[in-house]
């Protein structure tokens, strides 16, 4: 079973983001299962969100207390909120933002867990440019898509034409996919720097 | 056909497919998506033949409710908590009037302190109220026990609560297998009613009666609930050959075989107990889970035949009974009248709180070595409930208890779970 923690703020599509999640695994045939933290969500507030992937029946209905996958939608959450509690040794993180690990002051975590599986995109950016707000959520599904290689690209652009419609659809897509080039490229520059 | 949606989203198509006539709701968390995918469904007339319509409060949802059923309109609404007990004086008269009414209660704790999330405060409150209370323990169970809930209420003239966990199930996006219109048509025959306000023979509904037949009233009510206890079963076998799924009935037992231990709980729980009864069986031990999908009327026969063989019983409920204990226990204990086994109540979950497959494995390995207390708080958090039992030992104005705890407690936003 694969388990997804997504943090963010309230207002940014963390729930939206866990539900599309699901709704891609599920058109690749898995079983999924999105839910919020059942917080009386209030703009700006942490908000947590999870998504669970099986390949049969998913039963467990406990908060994700050890996640495989943690995509944090807001950096200045970093230092707010405990979001690498529990996530495993081989685990992947995506965050939004511009810099890098070491940047935010990560460098622990670069070294506590495997770095390439370790990636950041600027996903509100991304947003901005091609949807005109900047909402990262839809956005860093796409990253997620290059950085783990469990659900398709394609899966997630038909999650998030399955949500929404029309411009923001698109505008959404095109996000997901430049989120997922970047990630790519990233990873190919990791394992060259490795390599060489 | 095989979805992926939230579950009141589900919850709200299969109850558009059992073509409601009325549907009355006052909105409050979490059951309000489900009406407003109905309320949806109604204006862009998708769902025909129905009228949505918006009401001032709870207790004028259940008001409307109970005009509308009287008239022979087949009749729906939701709530939860707070709203399930602003409405309770209408709530007892849909049953004692034995309209059939069907609502879905998406539990949720009750205040104060005010609390939105999940625990079977709400429904627990209205057991006596004569409706029937069938339990989801999943969003596929809890969309079809609404379809089976229209036949039962139907067929019986009393009315039908379908529980579901608030959040934990109606927020919750999970695959759901939705039924087509035509099978559900064949399953479930258009309303007739037993008692109608018609002007062409006409009869007046809700009278007033003394003490030479109310008791004939009441014994009625549960005779008709009696009936219940055969029929829900029957129904639950016409459903699963009709749509080849088990769902609903009146328990059902998860590797209870050769158990030693079984557990005993309702709602979306029993997922993780079945979690934790195959990481337990995996190491050799014989646990089982039973669970109880139709509270009211509560299968007293089905319980004593599934639990009698066990060495003993955990009762793990999201009520309780202040002042005594487990409300489910309550129950389960006199299911098991006059036989030797020894029964555990765990009160987990209540307001929320997260129920971790760790913690049910650990408490279930206590009880099976005898030390788990008869009467548990699972993960309660005894340094914030003796600092207050100290603080009010100490001094006479020790303050309002939420607020100490919270501060307490620290900052929440820097948590995961």
């Amino acid at each position: 079973m694969l388990q997804i923690r997504i943090h963010g703020r309230g207002g940014q599509g963390v729930v939206t983001a866990a539900e599309m999640l699901s709704i891609a695994a599920f058109e690749q045939g898995h079983h999924a299962q999105a839910f919020p933290s059942f917080g009386s969500e209030r703009t700006g507030a942490p908000v947590v969100a999870f998504c669970r992937i099986d390949d049969h029946e998913i039963r467990l209905r406990e908060p994700i207390l050890a996640p495989d996958v943690l995509i944090v939608q807001d950096p200045t959450l970093l230092h707010q909120v405990d979001v690498f509690q529990g996530l495993k040794p081989d685990g992947y993180v995506l965050i939004n933002t511009r810099r890098s690990f070491d940047e935010l002051g990560l460098a622990d975590i670069s070294a506590r867990f495997r770095h390439e599986r370790l990636t950041t995109v600027p996903a509100t950016d991304i947003a901005l440019k091609l949807l005109g707000r900047p909402l990262p959520n839809a956005v860093l599904l796409g990253g997620f898509a290059a950085l783990s290689g469990l659900i398709t690209l394609e899966a997630v652009e038909h999650a998030i034409r399955h949500k929404f419609s029309g411009k923001v659809a698109e505008g959404n897509v095109a996000g997901a996919q430049e989120a997922f080039a970047y990630v790519q490229n990233e990873l190919k520059e990791l394992a060259h720097a490795q390599a060489s | 056909m095989l979805k992926q949606v939230e579950g009141s989203a589900a919850v709200a198509e299969a109850v558009a497919l059992a073509r409601p006539e009325v549907i009355c709701a006052y909105p409050i968390s979490p059951q309000t998506h489900i009406v407003e995918g109905l309320g949806e469904r109604v204006k862009d007339g998708s769902l025909t033949h129905c009228e949505f319509i918006n009401v001032e409060s709870e207790f004028a949802a259940m008001s409307v409710a109970i005009g509308s059923s009287a008239a022979g309109a087949r009749t729906y609404t939701a709530t939860a908590s707070q709203g399930l007990l602003f409405m309770a004086e209408a709530v007892y008269n849909a049953s004692g009037l034995g309209l059939p009414i069907v609502m879905t209660v998406a539990n949720r704790a009750i205040g104060a302190p005010i609390n939105i999330w999940n625990d079977h405060s709400d429904s627990m409150s209205q057991r006596d109220c004569g409706w029937l209370q069938l339990f989801a323990e999943t969003n596929q169970e809890a969309l079809d026990l609404h379809i089976q809930a229209f036949k039962i209420a139907e067929e019986l003239s009393m009315p039908v609560m379908v529980c579901m966990d608030g959040f934990i199930l109606t927020h919750a996006y999970e695959r759901v297998d939705m039924p087509a219109q035509a099978d559900v048509d064949a399953f479930l025959p258009p309303y007739e009613p037993r008692q109608v306000l018609d002007v062409k023979e006409p009869v007046s509904i809700g009278a007033m009666v003394g003490p030479e037949a109310f008791m004939e009233v009441r014994y009625l009510a549960h005779a008709k609930q009696t009936m219940a206890l055969e029929r829900i079963p029957q129904i639950a076998a016409e459903f699963k050959q009709r749509f080849g799924r088990d769902s609903g009935g009146l328990v059902r037992s998860y590797r209870c075989e050769d158990a030693e231990t079984i557990v005993v709980a309702l709602g979306s729980v029993l997922g993780t107990i079945k979690d934790a009864v195959d990481e337990m069986r995996a190491t050799g031990i014989k646990i089982g889970v039973l669970g109880i999908q139709s509270f009211r009327p509560f299968p007293l026969a089905a319980v004593r035949a599934a639990l009698q063989g066990a060495k003993r019983v955990v009762i793990l409920e999201k009520s309780f009974s202040v002042g005594l204990g487990g409300v489910v226990t309550t129950d389960v204990r006199l299911a098991l009248s006059g036989l030797e086994v020894p029964g555990y109540t765990v009160i987990a979950g209540l307001g929320g709180r997260a129920i971790t497959q760790a913690s049910l494995v650990r408490t279930f390995a206590e009880a099976i070595a005898g030390s788990l207390q008869p009467l548990t708080f699972m993960d309660l958090d005894w340094r914030i409930v003796n600092r207050q039992l100290e603080r009010e030992a100490a001094m006479r104005r020790s303050g309002p208890i939420a607020e100490n705890l919270l501060r307490d407690v620290g900052s929440v936003a820097s948590k995961v779970s």
